[in-house]
């Protein structure tokens, strides 16, 4: 192109001008990627951790924030880049009958997710006396029309602004006055520990922090999203400040578990609302904020779960999807959006709690199988000359993230072991 | 039993035998190559121990759920050759558009016709297949034997398209030509039918679809697509290229859709376009998007107060290619001043002498380019407008916004 040499006017304050724009043009897939990811089910295994072990856990979070930049930077790459969703690409480069039973997989660890989540608005707002049988139907109704009737983009937006609410933790983790300086050490000092409970407790923090679900969610909102490779410098911002925003409301939940909970008599919790119950003694502003965060995020990711298994099942199997469509044009989809969230709420209300709990492990589980096939097909497809062109990784990148996905791969398994044998 | 249909998924690991009845090895793809035959397979690859090998459609004596047997066994090694479209590498799987539902679909698998064709037999291909049926075949495929597997999906109505109506999805313009692929069942589509196929379309495919497409269909399905996504498409292009396109679009969305480029970008194709169209959109781009000028277009048709009837119609035909739009002719005086509006149904009733000032709605209703774009929706709802004319700030036309401006912005909201 022709452009002049003479650099252009202001050239540092454009070019930040410019970069800022285009950064707010492309916000919204990481964020809340990274906070779906502090679902019902992980903020149960924070409270759990702080509750039970205080401050010890906390220097976990670095490496897990770590892990879960490297395997959702590429999710994001991957779709700048090719424009096209992770379970495309699988179908694509890996068949059809691979696809087929990845995406059964995922139906199934996303169903028992979406169970959890249901689980999650029930048990808060049980707290204030609100049966199960009014709140949980409300709550499937209330997803289904703000995700069916609404359009992405001002669905996005709901989205984004739900972000906002968990600043909630952060506000309840000050009210309960924890003990700082404890937690800036353990922050960084790693303690390890050879009890089987410790371990899994670690487990389960890694495992509950990065699931195979986000990994097809990031991809396709980016592509959603309109994201190309020349703005994929911004995107990649977005999605490294998501991921440690995950980890900074983390830190908030153990420590204001470990505050006041811990503090006063280490305990394993029954579910993350007991958590919320034992903030209580330290104000109600504490506790309020507290169930407020759990109650959002779970009713946030109750919206985004079954909807983006929709997306990427039909995706995959070469089904008409989108919200975009009327429901003769893309039945499939509908039914299969419609069903996760029936199911999903209906479970919370007619199965036994003792046996949603072992439903809800059995979700770990399917998660754990099913994320190292997830996370090998992505270090391949990335690596592939012919999709990604000069964007593959390089071979410092493959060792970081080879590296990674082996860690991952052992931790999940692990706490598959554990799970099944009963002793998480 | 002699089968007359076969699929791809049955082909794929199909044996093939000499003339001695041994086996070689086991088919791994078969090609097309379109600038022989659009339909017949040409080569079949074959992979033996340890290299591939390809034989030629003519050496095959019969086809069916057995095998392949050869009539002629010189096997040729493989080379990779950029003229073929390789049925499983460069089909299943893939994305295809439907040219005739006007989708993209997502290949299951292919319907061949096997036809003996002067003492050899060729597989011709019929159909690509999509849905269920075609899924429960390639799921099973190798699980069950061949002939359970066909009566398992035979109950499940078939989901095909015909391979005239498929167009294949190829980012490479050279790889297009040497293919023969064309775009012509493209062009024949509806715009926004078109805009709604590359809304569904990864970016890299996009852009080569409307590189291929002539800058005419081109322009009208970029109009139809979304902003953000006309200024990527844009963006993809060459300058010279985009400025074809830009070109052949109404000013305003011409205007609108550089709007969303970066200065630069929209500069340099700028710098490409003709004289006249570059006016014009120049001109719409200094107006702030949500006003009266950033909506309007400057396709407009206006008169001298005094025209008669006759004058009109002089004036129509020679801007035949607004007349698909055009719902309203304005007048001007000396000083090209807005002075009227008047519909043109009203020009057929009345005689060729009448003055068109006669003719003129009774209220003039206009906005000054710099209105507000919420008050010309509002505008348009009490009044019932189909267009408004919009003023500078000496009264004079600037532009026209049309009822389907403001469809747009509506929608958008």
């Amino acid at each position: 192109m022709n452009t002049p040499d003479l650099p252009p006017k202001g050239p540092t304050l454009k070019r930040f001008r410019t970069r800022f724009l285009i950064f707010l043009s492309v916000i919204g897939p990481g964020f809340i990627t990274a906070n779906v990811d502090n679902d019902a089910g992980g903020i149960y295994t924070y409270s759990q951790a702080g509750a039970r072990w205080g401050y010890l856990p906390l220097w976990t979070l670095i490496p897990i924030t770590i892990l879960l930049i490297v395997t959702q930077e590429m999710c994001s790459r991957m779709g700048a880049v090719t424009g096209k969703g992770l379970s495309d690409l699988i179908r694509e480069e890996f068949g059809l009958r691979v696809t087929f039973f990845v995406m059964i997989g995922l139906v199934l660890a996303n169903l028992s997710n979406v169970m959890a989540e249901f689980a999650g608005i029930a048990s808060c707002l049980e707290l204030f006396h609100i049966s199960p049988f009014v709140s949980v139907p409300l709550g499937a109704v209330l997803v289904w029309v703000l995700v069916v009737k609404g359009n992405y983009r001002s669905v996005e937006k709901v989205f984004l602004g739900a972000c906002v609410v968990y600043v909630a933790y952060v506000i309840s983790g000050v009210l309960v006055k924890p003990d700082w300086k404890e937690a800036a050490i353990y922050s960084v000092k790693p303690v390890l520990m050879f009890e089987p409970s410790y371990i899994a407790m670690l487990i389960a923090m890694v495992g509950t922090s990065i699931a195979p679900w986000m990994q097809f969610y990031l991809q396709a909102a980016v592509v959603e999203k309109g994201i190309t490779a020349k703005e994929y410098a911004e995107s990649r911002i977005e999605v490294i400040a998501g991921c440690i925003m995950t980890d900074v409301i983390a830190f908030f939940i153990i420590v204001a578990c470990a505050g006041a909970i811990w503090s006063v008599a280490p305990r394993d919790i029954k579910d993350a609302a007991d958590a919320a119950l034992g903030l209580k003694p330290f104000g109600k502003y504490a506790y309020l904020f507290f169930t407020a965060g759990l109650l959002n995020a779970s009713f946030f990711s109750a919206s985004i779960l079954p909807l983006s298994t929709a997306y990427t099942v039909c995706e995959g199997l070469g089904f008409e999807s989108g919200v975009d469509r009327r429901f003769s044009e893309a039945p499939f989809f509908y039914w299969l959006y419609t069903l996760l969230i029936v199911v999903g709420a209906g479970a919370v209300l007619l199965v036994p709690s003792g046996q949603l709990v072992q439903v809800i492990l059995l979700s770990q589980v399917l998660n754990g199988v099913l994320l190292p096939i997830v996370l090998i097909f992505m270090v391949l497809l990335i690596n592939r000359k012919s999709l990604m062109q000069e964007w593959t990784n390089s071979g410092a990148y493959n060792f970081i993230t080879w590296t990674s996905v082996a860690i991952m791969i052992g931790l999940t398994l692990a706490l598959v072991g554990i799970t099944l044998r009963g002793g998480a | 039993m002699a089968e007359t249909l076969l699929f791809l998924t049955e082909l794929l690991g199909l044996k093939v035998y000499d003339l001695k009845r041994k086996a070689l090895g086991r088919i791994k793809d078969a090609a097309l190559v379109p600038l022989i035959d659009p339909h017949r397979i040409d080569r079949y690859l074959i992979g033996g121990d340890r290299a591939w090998f390809t034989i030629r459609h003519d050496q095959v004596q019969s086809i069916d759920l057995e095998g392949i047997f050869l009539r002629d066994e010189q096997l040729t090694p493989y080379h990779n050759d950029e003229y073929m479209l390789r049925m499983a590498r460069d089909l299943l799987d893939q994305q295809i558009i439907d040219a005739q539902g006007h989708k993209v679909v997502r290949v299951t698998d292919v319907t061949f016709e096997i036809r003996s064709e002067n003492n050899h037999t060729a597989l011709r291909i019929l159909e690509v297949d999509v849905g269920i049926r075609s899924m429960v075949r390639q799921i099973l495929k190798g699980v069950l034997p061949p002939r359970l597997i066909r009566r398992l999906q035979a109950p499940i109505s078939p989901h095909s398209i015909r391979w005239e109506f498929c167009n294949i999805v190829e980012p490479d313009p050279q790889r297009r030509l040497r293919l023969n692929i064309s775009n012509q069942a493209l062009a024949k589509m509806h715009p926004a039918d078109l805009a709604d196929i590359m809304e569904d379309l990864a970016p890299a495919e996009r852009g080569a679809i409307f590189a291929a497409l002539d800058s005419e269909t081109a322009a009208d399905a970029l109009s139809e697509v979304d902003p953000k996504m006309q200024a990527s498409i844009l963006e993809s292009m060459e300058a010279d290229k985009a400025a074809d396109i830009v070109e052949e679009m109404a000013p305003d969305e011409a205007a609108d859709a550089l709007a969303e480029l970066e200065e630069e970008a929209s500069e340099a194709i700028l710098k490409e376009m003709d004289s006249e169209p570059k006016t014009e959109v120049r001109e719409l781009l200094e107006f702030e998007e949500d006003t009266a000028g950033g909506m309007m277009t400057t396709e407009f048709l206006s008169l001298p107060e005094n025209a008669t009837v006759n004058d009109a119609a002089a004036a129509l035909k020679g801007n035949e290619e607004l007349l698909e739009v055009l719902n309203t002719i304005f007048l001007v005086d000396a000083g090209e001043k807005l002075v009227g509006a008047v519909p043109v149904a009203r020009l057929f009733l009345a005689d060729g002498t009448t003055p068109v000032g006669g003719l003129r709605f009774e209220t003039l209703i206009k906005v000054p380019a710099s209105e507000k774009q919420d008050r010309v929706t509002e505008l348009f709802d009490k009044y019932n407008l189909l267009t408004l004319p919009v003023v500078d700030d000496e009264g004079k036309l600037a532009g026209v916004i049309t009822a389907d401006d403001i469809i747009s912005v509506l929608r958008q909201k």
